[in-house]
């Protein structure tokens, strides 16, 4: 357990990127199995012991320690797992180390009515810094910045392994995922996956940049502004269960049983997952009312009702055992045209291939879409194989024009890491009808380096009042705002939420007087 | 004997002494103060006549600029006092910072001591806390709660070395109260063997020059104004928190951010500071030793400021003991602790 604390303490407060990966590509080379893989599996959220609750750790607690000095701690230190960890009395005597797979073992083993036992002797065992470890790894939510994709790239570079192949199998093996090291350290084969339902690493595109495209080499599909998901059925025959990814191969199956429900057939489909909006006659609605429906690990009926959820399919990676992947995109194209009608039509659809007739058609076209949920185009190379990643010159996605706006700048923050002594992120408004300037977003990137530094420079020396590490500004300089789609919204004062929004550029030539107003940029609402 | 709550009046802006008209660590001028310690939040400027130790005198004079030699201040030696209004005042180690004392007040066979801030564990830049029995036990209570176990500062003098090796091509920039703190770590470094120069912030040169001259070793410190960024690499700097995400750090080479505090052991308190290295080393008593403190000095009543009052009260309910909490104003120990 020493060496998972350590692991946890400097994830929590690493924040670049690449040292969280050398830090656990470290971990997994150096920690003995089955304990590497509890440990990942914990990093990503991956472990769930139901008999052990927070309501467990604070009962236990007040056998150990004062409620009221537990209720004063609490309230300062804001986590129960810390405070806990914190309070816990250090038992007497020297400790040998817990190890992780020791502790999983025993959590796993817990019943509701001995659990509070099995977690006392668990902590008697263990220093403050264990017993944070330990009680994270039983109560979840270790909030370290960890997410499975990042896991998956330490364990390719950890072990030398393509991340595609790692990918794939990550899903199909639990926790510890022996098998996985053992084919990582070059200690067995490659675990066959014939009977599980895995991920499949997703073929990415990239932004179009050039003037234009052949449309007798690419087919243009309209681009959805949803979630991309991989719906998988395995097992040999069909007979396996069903399960939902995103984009990044988390698991999603539990926030959308009804998809679960109603994917039956034997295959594995790429498409984007929407909700029909009533707003929309029916058709697919914004992000906004998809997001209603997203990070939930329970889905109360009302939900299922008020936001119900379809999937529009582009792609057929396996149908029937048969992995499609290397055909090219015309015969996976035809294939899934005939294999759409095998799912029910409620909850599945066929993405349609826009049928333009040159591509300055199809510039036409995507001028004039008004669908709030198209994002733009897709233009996919038609003798293409399912690739995963993002290879040069096979898709491309061509976004819609973004909307812009004139914003003022209000409050500035501090950055993180690189940009630590950086006021990078900025608050901006527009003005009321009252002439009052309410905040519509918020952005920290589309500007240069340069820009940064006289942005930087511009907050310091126009600071009204400081609160922690936000400055409020005085409001007088005009940042052009370029954003993605604009959405009502009751967490804002202004009623509005800007999707993707960014800097495109600095204003220093127009008055604060002159920025937008509120009703301008409700006239841009989807 | 004389009852305290009739000769000392605790005030939001200080205690004071009435028989002897003076206050304790007022928070603004007046005629005659007696000062605990150098901080800002007890030792202010504009005072008529201070009484406080030699070395928090020459604290008070290198920030306010005050003449020691022509005010009215007196400097007493630890164990010695002076007498007023039928009041004897003494000053005894408080092991907080250099010049750090306790004052003992006795009056008409009643003892009371007020501890400023203290803490138990050995610094090398000060003298010990000793405890002094006493009627009353003003004390402070910066981590008044039992999360609050400061973890051996030797432990922690090796996490900031390791992470120098660690990363050669880095500076570790270790935010540092000015006071104190900073002069601390260095000597804390000095005795665990870390002969390389170390460079401080200009903001640190004075007080630091001030320890020197009070006998502490800090060996060899060079400015980081006066050096070449690459110079910096794989060496240990120290500046006040409020530099560690300044402008200012931009001149050192891709700096790891410490930051030397009690406050350091709650992780959410690090992470809302950016701090990389957060290092659990603090000036003030953690809940062992405030617990402690109070069983071995044994009052008859405990009153309780500067911090966490309510776990500390607590405490002393469960334990049986009476107390109160003193609410003063005017601290701020989020940088200092």
């Amino acid at each position: 357990m020493k060496r998972f604390a350590a692991l946890i303490d400097r994830l929590i407060y690493t924040r670049s990127r690449n040292t969280k990966l050398a830090l656990i590509v470290d971990y997994l080379r150096h920690t003995p199995d089955p304990d590497r893989g509890w440990a990942i599996a914990a990093l990503t959220e991956s472990l769930d012991f139901p008999a052990v609750k927070a309501g467990t750790v604070r009962t236990l607690l007040a056998t150990r320690v004062d409620e009221e000095l537990f209720r004063l701690s609490r309230h300062f230190v804001g986590d129960t797992a810390e405070t806990a960890a914190l309070l816990w009395p250090d038992a007497p005597g020297k400790k040998e180390d817990l190890t992780v797979s020791a502790a999983v073992d025993a959590l796993s083993a817990a019943s509701r009515s001995d659990a509070p036992a099995i977690v006392a002797s668990l902590l008697d065992r263990l220093d403050a810094d264990g017993r944070y470890a330990l009680l994270k790894l039983a109560l979840g939510g270790m909030r370290v910045g960890v997410s499975a994709r990042l896991a998956k790239q330490a364990f390719a570079q950890a072990f030398d392994v393509p991340v595609d192949d790692v990918e794939e199998l990550w899903h199909a093996i639990p926790p510890p995922y022996a098998p996985l090291f053992a084919w990582g350290e070059g200690r067995a084969e490659r675990p066959d996956l014939a009977d599980v339902a895995f991920f499949r690493p997703f073929m990415l595109a990239h932004p179009l940049e050039e003037e234009s495209v052949d449309l007798a080499d690419y087919a243009a599909e309209w681009k959805w502004d949803g979630i991309r998901v991989q719906i998988v059925r395995g097992g040999r025959g069909g007979g396996g269960e069903t399960r939902i990814y995103s984009r990044g191969g988390e698991e999603i199956s539990g926030a959308f049983p009804e998809l679960v429900a109603a994917f039956d057939q034997d295959a594995v489909i790429d498409g984007e997952l929407l909700v029909r909006g009533e707003v929309q006659g029916g058709e697919a609605a914004s992000f906004n009312a998809l997001q209603q429906r997203l990070g939930r690990k329970v889905v109360s009926k009302k939900m299922l009702a008020d936001y119900p959820a379809f999937v529009r399919v582009y792609d057929l990676l396996a149908v029937d055992g048969e992995d499609l992947r290397g055909l090219p995109w015309t015969e996976r194209r035809r294939q899934l045209e005939a294999f759409v009608p095998r799912l029910a039509d409620s909850h599945f659809d066929l993405s349609q291939v826009i049928d333009a007739s040159d591509f300055d058609d199809l510039a036409e076209r995507r001028a004039g879409a008004r669908d709030a949920a198209i994002e733009g185009v897709m233009l996919k190379r038609r003798d293409a194989p399912y690739v995963a990643g993002r290879r040069a010159g096979l898709w491309y996605k061509w976004k819609r024009d973004p909307l812009t706006a004139d914003c003022v700048m209000m409050y500035a923050q501090r950055g993180n890491g690189r940009r630590a002594s950086f006021y990078s992120d900025y608050t901006f408004g527009c003005w009321s009808d009252g002439g009052e300037l309410l905040p519509v977003g918020k952005a920290y990137s589309g500007f240069t380096d340069e820009e940064l530094k006289w942005l930087d420079k511009f907050v310091r020396d126009n600071t009204l009042n400081r609160f922690g590490p936000v400055r409020e500004v005085e409001k007088s300089l005009v940042l052009e705002v370029a954003f993605d789609s604009i959405h009502a919204s009751k967490r804002h004062k202004s009623g509005l939420a800007m999707r993707f929004p960014r800097i495109s550029r600095i204003r220093r030539d127009k008055p604060a007087e002159e920025a937008d107003r509120i009703a301008a940029l409700q006239a841009m609402v989807t | 004997m004389a009852k305290a709550r009739h000769w000392l009046e605790p005030h939001p802006g200080g205690l004071y002494v009435k028989p002897a008209d003076l206050w304790i660590d007022p928070s603004r001028p007046v005629a005659r103060a007696a000062v605990t310690h150098g901080h800002a939040d007890h030792a202010r400027s504009g005072h008529g006549a201070v009484f406080a130790t030699p070395e928090t005198l020459a604290i008070m004079a290198l920030r306010y600029g005050v003449d020691v030699e022509v005010s009215h201040n007196q400097a007493f030696e630890y164990g010695d006092g002076f007498e007023r209004g039928g009041v004897r005042f003494s000053f005894h180690p408080a092991g907080h910072v250099l010049g750090s004392a306790q004052i003992l007040m006795e009056y008409q066979g009643e003892r009371i001591v007020v501890t400023g801030d203290y803490k138990r564990r050995a610094d090398p830049t000060c003298a010990p806390f000793e405890v002094v029995p006493c009627d009353i036990f003003i004390t402070e209570a910066t981590f008044g709660l039992p999360v609050f176990r400061h973890p051996p500062t030797e432990g922690e003098i090796a996490k900031l070395i390791g992470a120098v090796r660690a990363e050669p091509d880095r500076s570790v920039l270790v935010g540092a109260y000015a006071l104190g703190k900073a002069q601390r770590v260095i000597a804390e470094l000095r005795g665990a063997g870390w002969g390389a120069p170390i460079y401080i912030h200009g903001a640190l040169e004075k007080m630091c020059e001030l320890y020197v001259m009070h006998g502490v070793d800090l060996g060899e410190l060079r400015l980081v104004s006066e050096t070449d960024k690459a110079a910096m690499a794989g060496q240990i700097v120290l500046a006040p928190p409020s530099a560690l995400n300044d402008r200012w750090s931009r001149r050192l080479p891709d700096p790891v951010t410490a930051m030397a505090s009690g406050w350091m052991r709650v992780r959410q308190r690090a992470r809302q500071r950016m701090v990389e290295l957060p290092l659990v080393i603090s000036d003030h008593a953690d809940w062992d030793e405030l617990t402690t403190t109070i069983v071995e000095v044994n009052p008859k009543e405990s009153w309780i400021t500067h911090g966490s009052e309510d776990g500390l009260l607590r405490w002393c309910e469960l334990t049986q003991r009476k107390a109160r909490a003193l609410h003063l104003v005017g601290r701020d120990l989020e940088e200092e602790a």
